[in-house]
């Protein structure tokens, strides 16, 4: 700061002409569009912890076999309708660290039904990292390693067990497997017919895109269960599960696509006119690489962020038809296979703990609901 | 004038429709390999009752199952004459169950009405649940009214259907001494309507439309709060506010009416899920409807039965999309539909 001789004060600075361009209106705006998506993101306090929730269930999955005590199909015929036992730490008021109580079925000749008596004088540790029934990890290794099992001569059924003297808890961590998965192959079965069609429909226009659209209306206007059923009503009967599976994912996956091939579509024939489109084609770029190259990338994110929104609906599809027994079928382990057996309402009043299937259902569906609405405000890090 | 002319083109385009998805849903149906008659005389065969082939083998010719697809398709509908003349869906001659050995008329006869109350009954309920949650929840927006009505529109939307309709069922009838399963009382069924069959109808109608509206209300009112949020950022909201208005007043007055239309449009989209769960939910709660008809003809390959329920479902949804879009033309005059140009 310098005073000159007739009293004014002048900066030492110099002067800068471009100052004003060079500041940023907006500095929290210094990154790559991915670190501010996840920025944004992060205040989703919500989505946030559905994310990673899902996702540590999602990595789980290959691991459950190891997780569960028992393996999904392994039938312990005295113990059929057993309830969820507790597992205690203290016994008469001394540590003994985690252990069950052994149970004992009893006839009860009035109600004919089993009773299970706690015998609360032995406790029994539980075994870690012990051996019992095999199974593979990952689908892969075979093995029998489990992270707990039942001490001998105890059950550890933290949830119950079914009609056939099975898991509940262990079976869930199976069921999780295939309802999980379903969604994501489902998914990608509409993703994939929804962005081709879309993007048809949008890029080239005219003919094409008039008859992709009636189908899009025709398809979005009629109600998705009752051709979810006749489709899987029409699976011959002979499959395997894994081809059944499949098949399942498949057919919730192609009812699905009008919805994202509708907003793929509007997009597309916005972002045609563009200049930078027009430049492509000039330079002699194919349609396809036009549309792979430039156009999708646009709005790739978006299309995620409903996906994410839309996968729920095929697990709740899925849960559905195997529900009503048109979907899965009894050796395949899902949740909606699991309560087929809740479909008796007798059984759920007698035994409420083989409608546990639906809690995680409700979550997991919850956690995508939450996730996606997170992905989908956070998807423009431009706006305020 | 214009809403006329809009109202016929609407009802040309559904027929349209309803043709193309007839194709469709009989291409669904033919999806198994052979029919039920067939899979009857391999059945007859196995067990050694030549006598019974015959039969069969007449019954095949008599339905032309022993045509061509196409050939097939087009007598079904009544395109070209079959055995017995033009005698398709468009002639009223549903066909016949081969499961039941009936007319299909005759098999599904009451439960289509019941169908289209049940479905009526729970769209009711979604306007009259998702108009005041919703806009309460707008108007008090970021207050323990719009955190709880959020809660529990989420729920409602991630809570499948079916499961829904076992925790009414058991818990309606244990608390509330609600019936369960069925449409009426056991003793009204087939006699005529009197006073008590419509009391004994409406009281076991609570449970369905709940569970089959809840999931549809939940995505209303969201819609609904989204919508009227937008609305209330809005200048005039400021000015009707500056003059005095009370806000109960002002919010019925502008607002609302600028919210409305996307209400009252959207029934169409929510039209085909609530049928789907409809459907759904009479197979768990054992409704006459048409649920369980279309689940025992699916399984059983009940062609023409399977194939009446699932176009009669179709019909339902395009009428009622179509009733939701002229309803959306009475309601704003300012919206002017052309027929889209190519």
């Amino acid at each position: 700061m310098t005073q000159l001789p007739d009293g004014r004060f002048v900066d030492d600075e110099p002067f800068d002409p471009n100052a004003n361009v060079q500041t940023l209106d907006r500095a929290d705006l210094d990154a790559p569009n991915l670190v501010l998506v996840w920025r944004k993101f992060k205040k989703h306090r919500l989505g946030l912890i559905s994310g990673i929730f899902l996702l540590f269930c999602y990595v789980m999955l290959p691991f459950v076999g190891f997780i569960a005590p028992y393996t999904a199909n392994e039938r312990n015929s005295e113990y059929l309708y057993a309830p969820p036992q507790s597992i205690h730490y203290y016994h008469e008021g001394e540590f003994v660290g985690p252990f069950v109580y052994p149970t004992v079925s009893e006839a009860n000749l009035k109600t004919f039904q089993w009773e299970f008596v706690e015998d609360t004088t032995r406790p029994m540790p539980l075994k870690f990292f012990c051996e019992a029934g095999t199974y593979n990890l990952a689908g892969l290794i075979p093995t029998n390693r489990h992270l707990f099992c039942a001490p001998e001569g105890a059950t550890v059924f933290l949830w119950g067990s079914d009609r056939l003297g099975r898991g509940v808890f262990s079976r869930i961590l199976y069921g999780a497997q295939l309802s999980l998965t379903v969604g994501l192959i489902g998914i990608s079965v509409s993703f994939f017919l929804g962005i081709s069609l879309g993007s048809m429909a949008g890029y080239f226009g005219g003919r094409i895109d008039w008859t992709i659209n009636r189908v899009i209306e025709v398809l979005r206007s009629l109600p998705e269960l009752p051709l979810w059923l006749a489709l899987s009503a029409a699976v011959p009967s002979n499959w395997g599960p894994v081809s059944v599976f499949f098949i399942i994912s498949v057919i919730l996956g192609i009812l699905d696509w009008p919805g994202l091939a509708r907003s793929v579509r509007a997009k597309f024939l916005s972002l045609r006119e563009e200049e930078y489109v027009r430049a492509a084609e000039m330079m002699g770029a194919s349609s396809s690489r036009v549309i792979r190259k430039h156009l999708l990338p646009n709005f790739m994110s978006h299309l995620i962020a409903s996906a994410t929104l839309s996968i729920p609906a095929m697990i709740l599809g899925e849960t559905a038809l195997s529900f009503l027994g048109l979907g899965l079928r009894a050796p395949a382990v899902s949740w909606g296979v699991m309560l087929n057996d809740a479909q008796n309402l007798t059984s759920v009043e007698i035994y409420p703990w083989i409608a546990i299937p639906m809690l995680p259902i409700i979550i997991i569906v919850l956690a995508f609901n939450f996730l996606g609405d997170g992905l989908r405000d956070s998807l423009d890090p431009y706006s305020d | 004038m214009a809403i006329l002319k809009y109202a016929i083109y609407r009802f040309g385009t559904m027929i349209l429709t309803l043709w193309v998805v007839s194709i469709l849903i009989f291409a669904i149906i033919n999806l198994p390999p052979g029919d039920y008659l067939s899979n009857q005389i391999a059945e007859l065969r196995a067990s050694g009752q030549t006598s019974g082939v015959a039969k069969v083998e007449f019954l095949r010719k008599e339905y032309a199952l022993d045509r061509s697809l196409t050939a097939q398709y087009l007598i079904w509908v009544g395109f070209i004459p079959g055995p017995q003349g033009f005698s398709g869906l468009i002639q009223g001659n549903f066909g016949w169950s081969f499961e039941f050995d009936r007319p299909v008329a005759e098999i599904v006869g009451d439960s289509l009405w019941l169908t289209v109350l049940v479905n009526l009954a729970a769209v009711l309920f979604v306007y009259l649940v998702a108009l005041p949650l919703g806009v309460l929840a707008a108007a008090k927006s970021k207050t323990w009214v719009d955190y709880s009505a959020a809660f529990v529109g989420y729920l409602g939307l991630a809570t499948p259907n079916f499961l829904l309709a076992l925790i009414m069922f058991y818990y309606g009838h244990k608390y509330f001494d609600l019936p369960i399963g069925g449409l009426m009382d056991p003793s009204f069924e087939g006699e005529p309507m009197s006073l008590d069959k419509v009391k004994s109808i409406l009281v076991h109608l609570i449970v369905p439309t709940f569970v089959i509206g809840t999931s549809g209300a939940a995505a209303m009112m969201q819609r609904l709060r989204a919508n009227l949020l937008d609305e209330l950022g809005k200048p005039y909201v400021e000015t009707a506010i500056a003059k005095g208005m009370s806000p109960p007043r002002m919010l019925a007055k502008y607002p609302l009416r600028m919210a409305f239309n996307p209400f009252v449009a959207d029934i169409g989209n929510l039209l085909p899920s609530m049928i789907s769960g409809s459907v759904l939910v009479s197979v768990v709660l054992g409704l006459q409807t048409i649920g369980p008809t279309l689940l025992t003809a699916l399984k059983t390959q009940d062609q023409f039965l399977a194939g009446f329920v699932l176009m009669f479902v179709a019909l339902l949804t395009l009428f009622g999309t179509m009733i939701s879009d002229v309803m959306l033309m009475l309601l704003d005059p300012r919206i002017q539909y052309e027929g889209r140009e190519k």
